[in-house]
């Protein structure tokens, strides 16, 4: 156990989880900031037809199928309830359940004529153990790609969030940024297929800033202090789960969901007991 | 001559200066209703003006208008003799309490340093002067010791404050504020009356919606009565009568 550290495809898994939690922990302070939990759900579910779709067009299970059709499928399925939505008298929240749970069946019909069948299970529940260097690749850049553009838009983002009339009134081009987040949330979440599989990463894109949403006062800190509790959860969860041989991204889940119990119930701003007290 | 509003308005000092603001046939539309019918009336710097009138009246619309926040479809608005779309800078809205998201992760200080965005861009430094003007609006707005609340930690006058605050660091000119006296307890309403006061005698122009017909006199120099049409418009002590008041809400 000791010297596993040694070994070159723990060391590969360690990097991802580290730089694949570190992504998806800061990017979450802005699905939390944004509300879009909801949405962010609906997203994880349509990864998965997404996959199969692209191992059937392709004929093989790879990096770029995968990553190539979840991109499509949650498109698809954002930009289609958001025509569904905007052509009838439902509202964005309805027909996006609607249709999030039509892909999710039809994904699980695809996986009847899907031939590596084995392997698509490492994309519902992650195999980060098996990370290969392309999909530390795509990681890697998934994560220049968000940190950049997030860092870089702060100060017109922030606007967007906190007051999104004001700030289109400012000049900011609160459409655009609104459709920048979904595309680098979509890109994020297929970031973490590799980590904790396309039914958990919910739980990835989301706790980390829910948590710290609870212990903060400051945007900045919710931003980089999800992208350490992200980190420190995936790559924390990835040794447990190698130690006790367990399902990695089961565990990762736990550990940030026991942060974010921590927080809910002892923060010293707003934690449980503190009100109850 | 710099031809750019945006150059002007860093140079513009507030008494120095009678800018007028215009608004000429505005007409705003929701879908299903017409929410202001041909709106006219014209106002300067160094007032500060209500609007008043019965629910619906289009109030909020017409300060949203005048921000830019709604689109209209008819008529125009004009400040410094242009249109208003290219002194965004110079205006500030302030929404009604139940529009803000008070559990945003964002102290009273963070929210006034917002109001430096607009001057520093996108990319900009933050500059030393960033910081002094945002703490002139802190002082200015009696926020001090308050700085590192969060604003749902705030009290319903003390928020006002920081809204008006980050205004200030805006360097706005015209305040436009949604029902800011709304649930405020009397002396809280004094203390932000005057604070409104001293902003008009600064040379700034303060808009207010307003619903509270025994305040009137006591906090604004002009008065717009509107029932989706202005039906009166002037200096509070000659158009805030009964038979005008009647137009409205009779």
């Amino acid at each position: 156990m000791d010297d596993i550290i040694s070994y070159p495809f723990f060391q590969r898994a360690l990097l991802g989880a580290l730089i694949i939690g570190f992504t998806n922990g800061c990017f979450s302070a802005y699905v939390v900031l944004r509300r879009s939990a909801l949405v962010a759900g609906s997203l994880s579910h349509a990864l998965l037809p997404g996959i199969a779709g692209g191992i059937l067009v392709a004929g093989a299970l790879t990096a770029w199928s995968a990553f190539l059709g979840a991109l499509i499928a949650a498109l698809l399925v954002v930009l289609g309830s958001l025509a569904v939505a905007r052509s009838s008298r439902l509202d964005q929240g309805t027909s996006l359940a609607v249709i999030f749970t039509i892909a999710f069946a039809a994904g699980l019909i695809m996986l009847k004529y899907v031939p590596v069948q084995v392997k698509l299970e490492d994309y519902l529940f992650g195999d980060i153990l098996n990370i290969s260097t392309t999909d530390l690749w795509v990681a890697f850049g998934i994560g220049v790609v968000t940190l950049t553009l997030t860092t870089a838009l702060q100060r017109p983002i922030l606007l967007t969030l906190f007051e999104p009339s004001v700030a289109a009134a400012q000049g900011v081009p609160v459409r655009a940024l609104n459709y920048l987040i979904m595309t680098l949330l979509v890109l994020v979440m297929i970031s973490s297929l590799q980590a904790v599989g396309c039914i958990l990463a919910l739980g990835l894109v989301v706790a980390p800033g829910a948590t710290v949403f609870l212990l903060t006062n400051s945007t900045r800190a919710m931003f980089w202090g999800g992208g350490v509790l992200g980190a420190a959860g995936a790559a924390g969860g990835m040794w447990i789960a190698h130690w006790g041989d367990f399902l990695p991204g089961a565990v990762i889940t736990v550990l940030l969901g026991a942060a974010f119990l921590l927080a809910f119930f002892f923060g010293p701003r707003s934690g449980f007991f503190r009100r109850a007290a | 001559m710099n031809a750019d509003p945006a150059s002007q308005a860093a140079h513009c000092t507030h008494c120095a200066h009678h800018h007028e603001l215009q608004v000429n046939g505005l007409t705003v539309s929701y879908p299903k209703v017409r929410a202001l019918e041909d709106i006219s009336f014209s106002t300067s710097c160094g007032n500060t003006v209500a609007l008043i009138g019965p629910n619906g009246a289009g109030k909020s619309t017409l300060l949203k208008a005048i921000a830019g926040l709604v689109p209209r479809s008819a008529g125009s608005i004009r400040w410094r003799g242009s249109r208003v779309s290219q002194w965004h800078r110079e205006f500030a809205y302030l929404p009604q309490r139940e529009e803000v998201d008070w559990s945003f992760p964002v102290t009273v200080r963070g929210l006034i340093e917002m109001g430096r965005y607009s001057q520093l861009g996108w990319w900009r430094r933050w500059r030393p002067l960033d910081s002094e003007k945002v703490e002139q609006a802190l002082v200015s707005m009696h926020l001090e010791g308050l700085e590192d609340r969060q604003i749902s930690e705030l009290s319903g006058g003390q928020q006002q404050r920081t809204f008006i605050a980050r205004a200030l660091a805006q360097e706005a000119h015209v305040l436009m504020l949604d029902e800011p006296f709304n649930g405020l307890d009397r002396p809280a309403r004094e203390n932000l009356a005057g604070l409104l006061r001293k902003q008009a005698a600064e040379g700034r122009l303060v808009i207010a919606s307003h619903h509270d017909l025994n305040t009137v006199e006591e906090l604004f120099d002009e008065v717009l009565i509107l029932n989706r049409r202005a039906l009166a418009f002037g200096p509070v002590p000659e158009v805030f009568n009964r038979s005008n008041l009647d137009l409205a809400y009779g």
